[in-house]
């Protein structure tokens, strides 16, 4: 698949109609996410025949793509049945065929490596400080493979930190800086949009990972 | 709910040692057809948990996959159609899952497990 041709099939999907700013619920606009899933494919083969989980999923935007790229299973998991039940609908439309779990990722309890890849857009921690790494730490405890995620561009050095030596990654890498968009969701937003930089990150996990729980 | 989600799944309640496999509880199953991927299926075979996935089958209604099995069943194409079935194709629609150690249920409603704990849980 082209990377426009992802993009213009992500663009039209269903996106939060009641965004929960405590789950600091913003949608993962089709520009990001066909990059990324692009990129995880194309550069580093970490998705076609993969079985790849989207962390806090939302509307379901990067399994979606992780869907079109050529993942052999998607798992969708989300704290929020709202979110999941456009995500279903989302899937749906694109007739593509996705799991999709309600769950915590906080509590995610896993019986052993499964999931190649992890995908996520986490919460940046902006409104619950840490919610970023908690999805972290999650995420590289269960991927056998790579982790993909965004990051305030402003936290690089910190994140970089954490996924080293807190949650023992392999290798940790910024594989390019985003803009992401923040239309004005929510009340505190003052200005109408804004864009702030996110760096698209890739995680390995620890070599020997996938041997036990 | 595939039966390759509910392979992977845990009970999470804090304090449970032994929380897979998730008993099953049916109120409804349906079957959608998928594409057959054989190189998928010889993949994750040494992944699953062989008892839990037939033992799960078997409460969803579908009981044609052998007790024990090995790798050398995956030369066999009808071994194969027969995992890819069970593995892939039919799903708990409605019904619950069923913590083996306390026997707390989670429902899953529209195909979607619902893993949420309650505040004293976690």
């Amino acid at each position: 698949m082209k990377l426009k041709q992802l993009e213009s099939m992500l663009g039209e999907l269903q996106q939060f109609s009641n965004p929960k700013a405590e789950l600091e619920q913003y949608p993962t606009g089709p520009h990001i996410a066909s990059r990324m899933l692009y990129t995880a494919e194309n550069s580093l083969g970490d998705v076609s025949n993969k079985i790849v989980a989207d962390f806090g999923c939302g509307c379901g935007t990067l399994g979606a793509a992780a869907s079109l790229m050529g993942a052999e299973q998607v798992i969708g998991i989300d704290i929020d049945s709202e979110s999941l039940e456009i995500a279903s609908l989302n899937a749906e439309d694109l007739e593509l065929d996705i799991n999709f779990i309600q769950c915590d990722i906080r509590n995610l309890a896993w019986r052993g490596p499964i999931v190649d890849t992890v995908v996520m857009n986490p919460p940046f921690g902006t409104r619950r400080t840490g919610a970023d790494m908690e999805f972290l730490s999650a995420a590289l405890k269960i991927a056998s493979r790579a982790v993909y995620s965004l990051h305030k561009t402003s936290t690089r050095e910190h994140v970089k930190k954490a996924a080293l030596r807190g949650f023992g990654a392999s290798s940790a890498e910024v594989l390019c800086e985003l803009r992401f968009d923040v239309p004005k969701l929510y009340k505190f937003h003052k200005k109408r949009e804004m864009d702030i930089a996110v760096d698209l990150w890739r995680f390995a996990p620890k070599t020997n990972q996938g041997n036990d729980n | 709910m595939r039966l390759f989600t509910h392979n992977m799944l845990s009970s999470n309640i804090k304090g449970v040692a032994n929380g897979f496999p998730l008993r099953i509880e049916v109120d409804q199953v349906v079957e959608k057809q998928v594409d057959f991927n054989p190189d998928f299926l010889r993949n994750m075979f040494p992944k699953l948990e062989w008892k839990a996935l037939v033992d799960a089958a078997r409460t969803m209604g579908y009981t044609e996959l052998p007790e024990e099995a090995d790798s050398s069943m995956l030369e066999s194409e009808e071994f194969l159609r027969k995992l890819h079935h069970a593995l892939l194709e039919i799903h708990l629609e409605e019904g619950a899952l069923v913590c083996p150690e306390t026997g707390r249920k989670f429902p899953v409603n529209k195909g979607i497990p619902n893993m949420l704990l309650h505040e004293d849980e976690v």
